[in-house]
């Protein structure tokens, strides 16, 4: 059975969304990427170097790697689309990951500028991907707007903290309808695989391939996770329970009626 | 405005209070997963010693994880060594008799097309203080030119008004520093005798003007051997703290300079060891995670060969710190003297060695 991830028309075989920030060198970020089978990878505009020899872009030049370019280090809605453009016009691609955050010390998304610069890049026909907090009203508002998938938060990014929003991410995911990608926070396998058994349709991860002593290996820890925690989804977990359900003593009685 | 925070506080109980931390202050600092400015005391005070291995493992760890395995490069570009101030511990003092130089805008050209074939993408214009040559005007003019070719503009210049740096910011300005010295209020004076930086509390709001200006970024910082190192970083700490919370949309940088020998300069009132800075280092990391740890050239290679990956974000590599000093002047008067002389090329290879990605840009700007 096939069990594709579409979104914006494109269909991906990997529910891994990588970033590229925060590896030792790039080729070991570029072996790290293979091995974890991603095939959308982020990367700040803001870090490229168009002349230089060792320029990122030249370590992501992979058919199977489609490049979502991000706005990080923009401030506002302005700043974002200004971004956004010159993106598009370097990368070649229309597909983007917005991130507006204008606190530089936790890097939280700004929901006001994040939902006005949303609607503007659909207008200009981009395919948005912003990054938010798991707050469900704007990921109903994003969707209206025509948002390609919402990236709610798991954790403060960088954090590899896990699903502390998880109660938002789970009203999330039963009311959208476009893709849900869990973004930051994601420090462990574990967590990757919590989020997909819990209905995500894809999770995003950066900081705990890329810092881990080897980034390779935890590419593919992490690849596997989201495939069991996809595999759990789709089969359908038993339901959770504090203790055995062995008698019935409450209803007992309509059995002697 | 910071002052009113700062006058709350007296020097000298600071002082005694981290003088009075004890081992056990410092186990619970570095137990706990948030720190406050109390178990920032006992994080540089003497009792921490015994705890400088488990503070440098922690504090690699925690560097990590915020700015992975990247060292940001930058590089110091000295635009004029003209100034009215006397300051006891510099090299472009007035009182110094020696030829002054303000670089032209063709001069600036020659010396940044020789930085940007090194590499670098941060540039760092530095000057003394001198408002009438090299005022609002030249710098806005140095800026334009520069922001056409480098990814990032930060200078290192005298304190402005609110809205010179506005002007600034618009013409490109991403980052500013500017260090208290100490904080020292006193003695700040016999520091500093003449000019307009003998203003302490004008020189201490400047990171107030710089916040209500909207810029990108503040670097902070004490000169390590005018006073106590200890308390004055306590007090760069209360100051961070302080404006972390109003001007939250700035991002900040610590520096730690030590006193270097220059032209007629005093002795150092303190001197710090190399345990000390490590341990300063790493206090300051495990106090906030998040904030940028800055290393100049000031210290010596064996030194900073260890210290990225204790903590340290950004470095400089290569640098001259007299105006001309790459290109077009090379015999000018330096401000400090410099003890890692290893080119640009040679830094990398160190950074690549230890697994480290050096990165040449990390800005652009999105206006």
């Amino acid at each position: 059975m096939k069990d594709a991830l579409i979104i914006g028309g494109q269909s991906f075989n990997s529910r891994l969304i990588t970033g590229t920030g925060k590896f030792g060198n790039h080729q070991l970020m570029e072996e790290a990427l293979l091995a974890s089978g991603t095939e959308l990878v982020t990367m700040a505009l803001k870090r490229i170097e168009k002349d230089d020899d060792d320029d990122i872009l030249k370590h992501l030049r992979h058919p199977s790697i489609h490049l979502l370019p991000n706005t990080s280090g923009v401030r506002n809605a302005k700043e974002a689309v200004f971004a956004a453009q010159m993106a598009r016009e370097a990368l070649e691609t229309n597909w983007l990951k917005l991130e507006i955050h204008p606190d530089p010390k936790y890097l939280l998304p700004d929901p006001v500028e994040t939902l006005e610069a949303a609607a503007e890049l659909v207008k200009l026909g981009f395919i948005v991907l912003p990054y938010i907090h798991a707050d469900p009203v704007l990921c109903k508002r994003l969707e209206e707007v025509g948002v390609a998938a919402v990236m709610p938060l798991g954790s403060p990014i960088g954090s590899n903290k896990g699903l502390k929003t998880i109660d938002f991410l789970q009203i999330i995911i039963e009311q959208s309808n476009v893709p849900v990608i869990v973004d930051a926070g994601i420090g462990a396998p574990s967590h990757a695989a919590a989020a997909m058994e819990l209905g995500a349709d894809a999770v995003l991860v950066n900081t705990a391939i890329a810092v881990s002593a080897d980034p390779i290996t935890m590419a593919l820890a992490f690849r596997q996770g989201i495939e069991s925690g996809r595999k759990a989804w789709l089969a359908g977990l038993g339901a959770v329970s504090d203790h055995a359900h062995a008698s019935s003593p409450f209803t007992q009685f309509l059995a002697e009626l | 405005m910071f002052q009113e925070l700062f006058d709350q506080y007296q020097w000298d109980e600071i002082k005694q209070s981290i003088y009075r931390k004890t081992a056990a202050d410092v186990e619970a600092a570095l137990r706990k997963n948030k720190r406050n400015l109390e178990d920032f005391k006992a994080l540089i005070s003497p009792a921490a010693m015994p705890y400088l291995e488990e503070m440098a493992m922690l504090s690699h760890r925690l560097t990590q994880k915020r700015f992975g395995k990247t060292l940001q490069l930058y590089i110091p570009l000295y635009l004029s060594n003209e100034c009215q101030n006397i300051c006891t511990y510099c090299g472009f003092s007035l009182h110094n008799q020696i030829p002054r130089k303000t670089l032209s805008l063709s001069e600036i050209q020659q010396e940044a097309g020789y930085l940007k074939q090194q590499g670098f993408e941060h540039v760092l214009l530095v000057t003394g203080e001198a408002n009438r040559t090299v005022g609002v005007d030249y710098l806005k003019n140095a800026i334009t030119l520069l922001k056409q070719q480098f990814a990032n503009v930060s200078m290192e210049v005298q304190p402005l008004e609110q809205d010179e740096y506005e002007t600034l910011i618009d013409a490109g300005l991403h980052t500013v520093l500017v260090y208290q010295e100490t904080y020292h209020k006193d003695d700040y004076k016999l520091h500093h005798t003449k000019g307009k930086k003998s203003n302490f509390y004008y020189r201490l709001a400047t990171p107030d003007r710089l916040g209500k200006a909207g810029i990108h970024k503040i670097g902070l910082g004490v000169l390590i051997g005018l006073e106590d190192w200890r308390t004055d970083n306590f007090f760069t700490a209360l100051h961070l703290q302080y404006l972390e919370k109003t001007y939250w949309q700035t991002k900040y940088s610590i520096s730690f300079p030590r006193l270097r020998p220059a032209e007629g300069l005093i002795e150092p009132k303190v001197v710090m060891n190399d345990k000390e800075l490590v341990q300063l280092i790493c206090a300051w990391r495990i106090f906030n995670e998040e904030v940028e740890l800055s290393m100049s050239t000031r210290e010596n290679e064996k030194f900073r060969d260890h210290i990225i990956q204790l903590g340290i974000t950004s470095i400089s590599a290569g640098s001259k710190t007299n105006p001309g000093g790459y290109i077009t002047a090379v015999e000018s008067l330096e401000q400090f003297e410099i003890d890692d002389s290893r080119s640009p090329a040679e830094v990398v290879r160190m950074i690549e060695r230890q697994g480290y990605k050096a990165v040449w840009k990390d800005w652009e700007a999105f206006a």
